[in-house]
Formats: structure tokens, C-alpha cells, sequence
């Protein structure tokens, strides 16, 4: 039915200027076809990119993994390539307590802001946050590390570091027991500035997923925008809370640049906030030079590598499949 | 009667009020904080020189030069690297759209794409590192350029799906009306109608990939030369900024603390530029 | 008596209105002077009413003729939408709602709001009810609370249905028992005033008849002022009518008044449905 108008059209579109020439609805159709498969296939790319990304690191990984039981390998505090020694357990840690330092710290703030935005803030206010959070998202992580470096390592060693040292010392977690600013705190600090925009923009996002209505039948009963807040609309997005904080871990645990050049680099397993440490990300960054000159070297970089691969694989699958449900077509 | 009372609720609720108000300056104030830092740590070493000239001998030990070598291969990386991605994006966010729209399969790629954000980019590096080793390519720009498009991709991508997600179903409804085949309506006027949009997400990921330092560290490698060819290594902003600041010299600090502000200007710039370039492409677009 | 006076009388230009009610009306809310505006549009233009005391005063009037808009102002929700601006005077028992130092959640639990689409919090049927109660702290046990959940189940016609299982969530409910739970709602926090935003138009014709139903034997102990589009309705439940056009007030009065002998020309069409 379609086909007929169509070719009668083409038939009637002489004109003083002649025959133009339209193509048919069959080459047309054709042309429709053919670049369908053709983007189909690249549809496929992402999804072959993750495999192959994961299968290389497993494959040039496996010379060390199977020289060495994983009880050594992971649970080894000794790194010494040229003995062979390679203990990832002090690297482990320092990026788990990296991780864990920045997460708690930037939490309860993006939170509030993220509240803060959603629930009282004038259409203005909003305004001026939509570039403000843009901007502190586009700042490259080198320049967070040289300002990590300039104002939040002073910071750590002349202020945060004598306070803990004379308030707070008979609790471990808070000793002092080096000079520098240089440490996990400076670390996590940096981490929480830089995770901060991802926390604030994807827990409003899931904020006005909750329907007005919903708010409204509460405050028609009188109640305060607090009490509505705390009681209807935060018990209906806890999974999503938690699915951004697990996406924003995922995303502080491969930092690599900025807490690189706060965090000391030195590897120890830490035993307070304010000690050194040497998260994995910074140990492949720090010693891909000597790779190739220490047998195994290579692959126990690599192997690195993986298991910060396959955390934040599952991390990011997790709470993306979650935020994804919940947030539905806005997921952005 | 209906005076206000202090109770309970009422100084609870301006207590988390102003906590929240409290946590939106501190955020907001971070920014300020970077910015001021960078610029006044920055701005005392920014001579025309910096821009202007690559090191000469002797620069990591103070000597004379500039950084026009890093400014230049990151130009050239963050291009090359966002053309090449662009050039896999937009088949995919159009295809992802016109064809998949919110079906089983649509969904699968864009948790792909999400999961491809979430890699750090140093897994990037050193994944681009293992390629370039088995191939027998050395450090160089153009493996830095696709170690970059591995990198910008799942940005581009996402941001075009949003913006392209956005589009009223009508004008895709009208235009499919009108006998055009999907292939049509995907060509001539999602794009059209998505261009500030698309615009915007190619420079959202230039200024990512500008920015990334791990995941150019094994592959593009680093000169003090400006490249002439795509098998050369090159220097890149951030890792100048690093290596500058990993010397012992103040003066060769300050001027890591100036190259980090030249980056950051740069990033400034498109950001703000493709904040007024899709405001103006807007005026043609159906709301 | 003639107890109504056309809009025109009321407010002469130029010279401030008196309000002088009629003698037999028991005012318990008085508009002064009120203009409401959504950005640059004005909404709601000088309008000055009294609405009666325990009686169904009925807001009617053709699509965006602005009486959500002005229902919303009398238990101040219409603040909650951004860029909005209301001035003049809503006084309930003689007091400003809008005065400086007013406690805006006394005033919606005095004023309750009983929505178009039930919204049904996210709780047990039991705790929607109590919802109220609890965020006022209204009774001193458990066991005053399960009496009262019961009293404004039994009030909203709803005990029959869901006395054998409070603890369902209210999501369970169908839509007619979901707005008659959201009336239970609404009187659990012992409101004088309830006002109704097209109440019963997202519900079937049964449900909506047994809400109708409710909110007439609630007359008796509650001021009630609903917003309808339909004639029909209006005819039905009215005590008060106010006939409302563009934003402006064109006529109030007693229902059988205006219905029989409308004042106005548009009141006349609008009844003899021209719109």
C-alpha cells in the first residue's frame, strides 16, 4: 500500500526541472538493512572489550599465578621482585583503607548536598550546582593530586596530624608515628573531593525518581519537610543510595594519579589513618619501568592489575544493575 | 494558635537544614579552593616561555624552556584519541536509539558501556601496553591515541545515548510517518536534532582524555620533542605536570605548579565552551 | 432573604470591598484581596470569598479557570511549587494563615487535603492512618493509637474492608479504598477544614459515590470545600457554591440560589453548559 503512493510519487515528480532522480524504496530499504547489521555488530564492541580486556590480564597474569599459591601471593607482605618475593597484602590494604577513607568522608556530605539539592533548594540554587559539580568532574586527576600536594598534605601534617596526636593518640587508628603529611587521610581526602560529583548527581538523580505526590500526602498531615524526608521519601531510595556508594567505591578504587602523589608510596600495611601507604593502582604506575627487566615482574604488575579489574568489575556491575532498575529511562 | 512553636521538629529540621546548606558551601567551596590554589601556585611560573618553547637542555635541572611538548602531544592525543572514538560512538549511540531503543539487547550494551566507565583508566594503560608489546609497537602517539579511545569511548557514548534519549518520540514518530526508513530518520534528523547534544559529549570526553595520566603513561610514552609522526613517542600535560613536580629543584616545581594550570585552563576552556556552544545550537533544536 | 451578593456588588472598582457576610453563614474562611501567580502569569486575580462553616462549599468552573490553584492557597501548598507568589489574606477563624510567625504545618493540620490521585505512603495500611498522629504525637500509647487507627477506618467507611488486616501495605488496597484510606488519613489528625482536589475523579463511579457519600456525613463536624469539574457533582454535594472563571470569582452563594437563578451571564452558560 505504502509502496504504491511512494512510486506514484516518483512517477509525478517531474517537474521544469526534469526527472529527479529519487532512490527507490527498495534500494532504500536495502541501504536500511545493510546498516543495520553493520551497527549491530559494532553494538558488540563494549561487551568484546570488557572480555578481552579481562582475558589478557588473566592470561599474562598466570605465570605468577601459578608459581605462587595465592597464600603468598595475596596474603605476602614481602615485595621483593628480584628475590622473587611478591607479597600483595600491604598494597591490598593500602587500597582498601584508601577506598574506605575517602568513601566515609565524602558520604555524609554528598548526601546532604545531594538532599540539600532534591528537597529545598530553589530552581537557582540548582542552577549554580549543575556546573559547579561539571567542573569539579572535569578537573583532571593530576591537577587534584598537585593540589592534593599544595593544600591538603600541609594540611594533614601541620594541622589534622598534631591535633589527632594530642587528642586523639590512645586510639590506634588516629597514631601519629611519621612526620610527614604524606599519608592514607591525605589520600582519602582527595579521593572524597574527586568521587564527590559522581555520589551527589547520581543520588539526586534517584531523589526525583520518588513521585511529588508522595511528599505532598505527607506534608498535607502537617508534617515537616525533614520528618517527609526522613520517613517516606529516603526508605523508598536506600538501594539506590547504597548501589551509588558501591559505584562511587568502584570508581576511588582505580584512582591512580591523584592519590599516587599524596599518599606517600610506601609500603607498609597501615596501621593508622595517618601512615603511609601504597595502593595497588600506584604500584603498577610506580614500577611498569622496571617490568620487563625482573623476570615475573611483569606479571605480577599484571596480576595487580586484575584484581583491581575484577573488584571493581563485580562493583560496578552490581550497582549498575541496580541503579540502571531503578532509575530506568533517566539513567544517565 | 497556629504561632510557631519551638518544638522538637521544628529545631530538628532547622538543625539538618543547615547542615545541608553547610555541606552544599563545603562542596561547592572545594572547587574554589583547586582553582585558587592552582592559579596562585600556577600563575607566578606562566611565562610566555612555558607556552611557547619545549625544553631545552638542561630544563628538569632548571634551564631554560617551556612546555610546548606536552601541550602540543596532549592536543594531539586527546584529538586523535576523541576522533577515533567518535568514529565507533556514533554508530552505536544511533543504533542504540533507533533500533534497540529500551529492549533486552539495549540494555545489555549500555551496562557494558557503564561497566567500560567504571575501568580505571591505568587497566586501559596497561591493557594498551600488553597490545603494543605483542604487536611490536613501541611507545608512541598513535598507541597513546587508541589506548585514549578505548578510554573516551564509554563517555562519548553514554553522553550521546542520554542526549539522544531525550529526543521527543514525536519527530521520530513524524518522520518514520512520512515513509522514511530508519536509516533515514537515524541519519538526517536525530542527528540534526541531537547536534548541541552530540557536540557536547565529544567535548566531554576531549577533556577527559586530556586530563588522564595512567592511561598514557606505558603507551605514548615521553619526549622532549614535539612529535612529527604518529610513531613517535610524545610528552602529555599531566605527566609533565608529575615529572616536573618529582624533581628536587623549586624552580622546576613552580613550574609543574604552572603546566598543571596550563592544563587546567584548557579544561576550563572546553568546558565552558561547550556550555555556550550547545546553548547556541539549542535555538534549533524542538524542545 | 436575599442572602448572596454578585461578585460585582462585593467589589465595586475603586473603592475596597466590605466584607459583610450574610447573617445566617457561619464564616470560617475569609479570602482578602488574594492574587496568586505561577512565574509572570497571574492565576488568581483579587479574589475575596467567605466559605461557611460545616457545610460542602463547592469550587467549580471550567479547566483552568484556577480552582486548584485557589484550593491549594488555602492550606498553603501552592508555595511548595517553585516561582510561586501569593499575596492578600487567607484567614481561617479570623487569623492570617499567611501571617509572618505561623507555623505552616499547624496550619495543613488544620487545613487537610484530600488529593485527586490517592497516594498512599509507602507503609502498612495501619501506619498510613497513624502516619499522622505519630508525626504530631497526638496519643500517648499504643493502644490510644490502635483505637483511633480504628475510629478513622470506621469514620472513612474503610474498618469493614481491611479491619482483619491492618498490616497489609496500602498498596494492596484498590483504588477506591486507597482515597478512602487517604481520607482516614487526613481526619486522623483532627483537621476543621478538609478540602478536596477533584477527590473522586480518578475513581470509578461506585467508589466515587461512597466517597461522595463520606465526605456528606462528614459535614455534620468538618468545614468541606471540594474542587469539582463536573455540574453533576456539584449539584449533588453542594451547600456553598463558588463559580469560579479565568482566575476571577465571578459568583458565590448558597447552592439552590445560584444554581436556580444564577446572577451572572457566564454562571448562566456555564450551567446551561455552554462551556
Amino acid at each position: 500500500m505504502n509502496r504504491q503512493i511512494q512510486l506514484d510519487i516518483n512517477n509525478t515528480n517531474l517537474g521544469a526541472e526534469g526527472r529527479r532522480s529519487r532512490p527507490s524504496v527498495v534500494a532504500r530499504n536495502r541501504q536500511n538493512q545493510f546498516a543495520r547489521r553493520t551497527f549491530f555488530i559494532v553494538t558488540l564492541l563494549p561487551m568484546v572489550l570488557i572480555a578481552t580486556v579481562t582475558i589478557i590480564l588473566v592470561v599474562r597474569s598466570w605465570p605468577i599465578l601459578i608459581a605462587y599459591s595465592p597464600k603468598d601471593l595475596f596474603l605476602g607482605s614481602t615485595w621483593r621482585p628480584d628475590n622473587g618475593l611478591f607479597g600483595f597484602w600491604p598494597y591490598i590494604v593500602g587500597t582498601f583503607w584508601v577506598t574506605i577513607a575517602g568513601v566515609l568522608l565524602a558520604v555524609p556530605p554528598c548526601l546532604f548536598t545531594a538532599l540539600y539539592l532534591s528537597e529545598y533548594s530553589h530552581s537557582f540554587t540548582r542552577s549554580i550546582a549543575k556546573p559547579i559539580l561539571d567542573l569539579l568532574a572535569a578537573i583532571p586527576p593530576v591537577v587534584y593530586g598537585v593540589w592534593g600536594l599544595l593544600a591538603i598534605v600541609p594540611f594533614v601534617e601541620d594541622v589534622l596530624a598534631p591535633l589527632s596526636k594530642r587528642w586523639f593518640s590512645f586510639i590506634p587508628i588516629f597514631a601519629v608515628t611519621q612526620p610527614t603529611g604524606f599519608s592514607i587521610i591525605a589520600g582519602g581526602i582527595v579521593l572524597a573531593v574527586m568521587i564527590a560529583p559522581l555520589i551527589i548527581s547520581v543520588v539526586y538523580e534517584i531523589l526525583r525518581t520518588v513521585p511529588e505526590e508522595l511528599r505532598h500526602a505527607s506534608l498535607a498531615v502537617g508534617a515537616t519537610q525533614w520528618q517527609t524526608i526522613r520517613q517516606v521519601v529516603i526508605p523508598r531510595v536506600i538501594p539506590g543510595m547504597v548501589a551509588a556508594i558501591v559505584l562511587a567505591a568502584s570508581r576511588a578504587l582505580g584512582e591512580t594519579m591523584a592519590v599516587l602523589m599524596v599518599v606517600g608510596n610506601v609500603a607498609q600495611v597501615p596501621k593508622s589513618i595517618f601512615d603511609a601507604g601504597y595502593p595497588l593502582p600506584a604500584l603498577i604506575a610506580n614500577n611498569y619501568g622496571d617490568m620487563m627487566s625482573i623476570p615475573l615482574y611483569d606479571a605480577a604488575l599484571l596480576c595487580a592489575a586484575l584484581i583491581l579489574l575484577i573488584v571493581i568489575l563485580i562493583f560496578n556491575i552490581l550497582s549498575t544493575l541496580v541503579l540502571q532498575r531503578m532509575l530506568g529511562k533517566n539513567w544517565a | 494558635m497556629m504561632k510557631k512553636r519551638w518544638q522538637r521538629r521544628h529545631v530538628i529540621e532547622a538543625f539538618v537544614k543547615g547542615l545541608m546548606m553547610v555541606s552544599f558551601l563545603i562542596v561547592a567551596g572545594c572547587l574554589g579552593a583547586i582553582l585558587w590554589t592552582i592559579l596562585v601556585n600556577g600563575f607566578p611560573a606562566l611565562t610566555w616561555d612555558m607556552v611557547t618553547q619545549i625544553p631545552q637542555g638542561g630544563f628538569y635541572l632548571g634551564k631554560g624552556g617551556g612546555v610546548l611538548n606536552a601541550i602540543l602531544g596532549s592536543l594531539y592525543l586527546a584529538g586523535g584519541g576523541t576522533l577515533l572514538a567518535l568514529i565507533f560512538s556514533l554508530p552505536i549511540a544511533l543504533y542504540l536509539e533507533t533500533y534497540l531503543g529500551d529492549s533486552e539487547w539495549g540494555r545489555y550494551v549500555r551496562l557494558s558501556l557503564d561497566v567500560l566507565w567504571g575501568i580505571p583508566t591505568i587497566v586501559y594503560g596497561v591493557f594498551g601496553f600488553i597490545i603494543m608489546l605483542a604487536i611490536g609497537l613501541r611507545a608512541s602517539l598513535l598507541a597513546g591515541i587508541v589506548v585514549l579511545s578505548l578510554v573516551e569511548l564509554p563517555i562519548m557514548v553514554r553522553a550521546m545515548d542520554e542526549v539522544i534519549r531525550r529526543m521527543p518520540a514525536d519527530l521520530e514518530q513524524a518522520a518514520l510517518a512520512l515513509g522514511s526508513t530508519k536509516l533515514e530518520v537515524a541519519v538526517r534528523i536525530v542527528i540534526r536534532q541531537m547536534l548541541p547534544g552530540i557536540i557536547t559529549a565529544i567535548l566531554l570526553a576531549f577533556g577527559r582524555g586530556i586530563g588522564d595520566a595512567a592511561s598514557v603513561l606505558f603507551t605514548a610514552g615521553y619526549t622532549d620533542r614535539i612529535p612529527s609522526s604518529l610513531m613517535q613517542p610524545t610528552a602529555s600535560l599531566p605527566l609533565a605536570v608529575f615529572f616536573q613536580l618529582g624533581t628536587p629543584y623549586p624552580i622546576v616545581q613552580q613550574r609543574g605548579y604552572a603546566s598543571a594550570l596550563i592544563l587546567t585552563i584548557i579544561v576550563l576552556i572546553i568546558s565552558v565552551g561547550s556550555r555556550l556552544i550547545s546553548a547556541r545550537l539549542n535555538k534549533y533544536t524542538v524542545k | 432573604m436575599n442572602t448572596r451578593k454578585p461578585a460585582k456588588e462585593l467589589n465595586p472598582p475603586g473603592r475596597k470591598p466590605k466584607i459583610t457576610g450574610p447573617l445566617s453563614m457561619d464564616v470560617h474562611i475569609r479570602v482578602r484581596d488574594l492574587n496568586a501567580y505561577y512565574g509572570k502569569v497571574q492565576a488568581l486575580k483579587d479574589i475575596n470569598i467567605e466559605i461557611p462553616k460545616k457545610q460542602v462549599t463547592v469550587i467549580m468552573g471550567p479547566s483552568g479557570c484556577g480552582k486548584s490553584t485557589l484550593l491549594k492557597t488555602l492550606n498553603r501548598f501552592l508555595e511548595l511549587t517553585d516561582d510561586t507568589k501569593i499575596s492578600g489574606e487567607v484567614l481561617v477563624d479570623e487569623q492570617d494563615i499567611y501571617a509572618r510567625d505561623v507555623d505552616v504545618t499547624e496550619v495543613r493540620k488544620r487545613v487537610g487535603l484530600l488529593a485527586q490521585r490517592p497516594s498512599p505512603l509507602p507503609m502498612s495500611i495501619y501506619e498510613n492512618v497513624a502516619y499522622g498522629m505519630h508525626i504530631h504525637q497526638m496519643r500517648n500509647d499504643r493502644a490510644d493509637y490502635k483505637k483511633a487507627v480504628r475510629h478513622y477506618l470506621e469514620i472513612a467507611g474503610l474498618w469493614d474492608e481491611v479491619g482483619n488486616r491492618l498490616h497489609d501495605p496500602a498498596t494492596s488496597l484498590s483504588i477506591g479504598q486507597q482515597q478512602r484510606l487517604c481520607l482516614a488519613r487526613g481526619l486522623a489528625v483532627e483537621p476543621e477544614i478538609i478540602l478536596g482536589d477533584e477527590p473522586t475523579s480518578a475513581l470509578d463511579p461506585i467508589s466515587a459515590l461512597n466517597v461522595e457519600k463520606r465526605l456528606l456525613d462528614l459535614k455534620e463536624q468538618y468545614t468541606i470545600v471540594i474542587v469539582t469539574h463536573t455540574l453533576r457533582q456539584a449539584k449533588r454535594l453542594a451547600d456553598y457554591v463558588i463559580y469560579m472563571y479565568l482566575g476571577e470569582v465571578v459568583e458565590a452563594g448558597p447552592a439552590h440560589e445560584v444554581f436556580t437563578n444564577p446572577q451572572h451571564q457566564r454562571t448562566r452558560a456555564y450551567l446551561e453548559g455552554q462551556f
